[in-house]
């Protein structure tokens, strides 16, 4: 498998990575470790779902596979779940086009 | 070289199945074109679909490109063209279109034969002699470097882009390197993923085509106002932790493997025998994806799926791969392949060598899940009057 896996329960898919893929479901306050660092999870993470390995300031890219997959809408912490409630899409977004508000 | 056996026919191409096909014209003629096929035996399947009235010109030619490339597909031995005899499409032409590349066919109109019952009955003893016709083929070997294979996702999760489709894509990558034609489509899923297709694009001419392919993709959402999030993840691809549209193109362009891309073309249009890596511009509703592909010439297709799927098609046999451990267990019966393996650290290429034989196996006449089980969807794309208004018709 390309990428990191962390103890057979995440995966990193890419060193430049912000976020880790949970291949496990894994439990609130359970941790991870990762690159000499202890992560601890401040909520459940399904599997397949997606963990902050970093601290993300809203506004800055969140990285996957090496590439940019969305901005985040609110401050990330590491730990933290990463999804559609904190993390925008900045493509096919026609709603942001007819506003006059540039996403890109 | 690896080989596998096939039936030679007269284009020069080989097919993996040896299919007679009852092709509507259009949504009048489904039904009957379905009792038709009915009645011909296990060799002989229909392809209903909605299209063919009242449409204009440009998504008529599309509908007329996939019904043609669909009978010419190698594995199809002959085909039998039902119109009701409205159509702008007339099916004497369609079923000529069909047989210049030498593959026997024959056409009804329903007005002429005088409505439902003589229509099956006339359709019925057609199919005897085209049945009786293809019977005659047999098996010969032909080498790896003679397919065209297809590849496909639906109702991705995470697991699809880290274990399904890049072992989908190094069996691509297996074969290209035999010599053969890999494809992989669905030009929306490219959006947040192009610059890594157009790095490897082999030529400018290629690279700009791909580019302003997903230019047009995404900017139907501009055109139409609206934010393609609600669609684009789908809700299941959500639910299965795929977050946003880059996300789940970064995971699905994966699937086809890592050489070099040599050209796009376009929906349904011929994919080119012996030719590398190729792109096909499609939707990304699966069914019409894989349709447009398997009129484009395609034998054989792999369709990856997190979630789950049953699809299969009328034409083409269609491998499941899932990397879900939960859908290996759970949808058993419909899957071909697990790769679910790699999360377990099974390697990509290992799993990739098990779909490269299983590839070779299903053109040597393996029975995929899908056809065991009779799946057949068939659907042709339209081209959206919405979207020729906002934008002009696209090349």
């Amino acid at each position: 498998m390309k990428g990191e896996t962390i103890d057979d329960r995440a995966l990193v898919l890419d060193s430049d990575d912000t976020v880790a893929t949970a291949i496990a479901d894994l439990e609130a306050a359970s941790s991870l470790s990762y690159n000499g660092r202890t992560i601890e999870l401040t909520e459940p993470i399904s599997f397949g779902h997606k963990v902050a390995m970093e601290p993300i300031p809203v506004g800055e890219p969140i990285r996957k596979y090496g590439a940019v997959i969305g901005t985040a809408a609110e401050a990330i912490e590491p730990g933290d779940w990463v999804h559609t409630h904190n993390c925008e899409s900045n493509r096919g977004r026609g709603d942001t086009t007819a506003a006059g508000v540039s996403n890109r | 070289m690896p080989t596998f056996t096939g039936y030679r026919r007269e284009s020069g191409r080989i097919g993996i199945r040896n299919r007679v096909v009852v092709l509507p014209v259009s949504v009048a003629a489904s039904s009957i074109a379905e009792r038709i096929a009915e009645q011909g035996g296990s060799s002989v399947v229909a392809t209903p679909h909605q299209m063919g009235t009242s449409q204009g010109d440009a998504a008529r030619e599309q509908t007329e490109r996939v019904l043609v490339g669909t009978g010419q597909n190698p594995n199809v031995g002959a085909a039998l063209v039902v119109g009701l005899g409205t159509e702008a499409i007339d099916a004497t032409d369609l079923a000529d279109e069909i047989a210049a590349n030498g593959t026997p066919t024959e056409a009804l109109s329903i007005r002429a034969a005088g409505g439902t019952k003589a229509t099956v009955e006339a359709g019925t003893d057609l199919l005897k002699g085209l049945v009786g016709e293809t019977d005659e083929a047999r098996r010969e070997s032909a080498d790896a470097s003679e397919l065209v294979f297809g590849v496909e996702c639906g109702g991705s999760d995470a697991t699809s882009g880290i274990a399904a489709n890049p072992a989908v894509g190094n069996a691509c990558d297996r074969l290209v390197d035999d010599g053969g034609t890999a494809s992989f489509s669905e030009t929306p899923e490219f959006i947040g993923a192009e610059h890594i297709l157009a790095e490897r694009c082999v030529s400018e001419e290629t690279r700009d085509l791909l580019l302003e392919r997903v230019e047009h993709r995404e900017s139907l959402a501009d055109a139409m106002g609206v934010d393609m999030r609600g669609a684009q993840p789908s809700p299941g691809n959500q639910e299965g932790g795929l977050t946003t549209i880059e996300e789940k193109s970064l995971g699905a362009i994966a699937k086809g493997g890592t050489t070099p891309i040599r050209g796009l073309v376009e929906y349904a249009e011929q994919l080119p025998v012996g030719s590398g890596l190729v792109l096909m511009d499609t939707p990304g509703y699966d069914v019409e994806s894989v349709v447009g592909k398997v009129a484009g010439g395609a034998q054989v297709i792999a369709f990856t799926t997190g979630r789950g799927s049953t699809t299969g098609n009328p034409i083409a046999p269609v491998i499941k791969v899932t990397g879900n451990p939960d859908t290996t267990t759970r949808m058993a019966s419909n899957m071909d392949v697990d790769a679910s393996t790699v999360l377990e650290g099974e390697s990509v290429s290992s799993v990739g060598e098990r779909i490269y034989r299983t590839l070779l196996s299903v053109a040597d006449g393996t029975l995929t899940e899908a056809e065991r089980r009779g799946m057949a969807e068939f659907a042709i794309n339209e081209i959206q009057p919405r979207e020729l208004a906002a934008l002009g018709e696209p090349r």
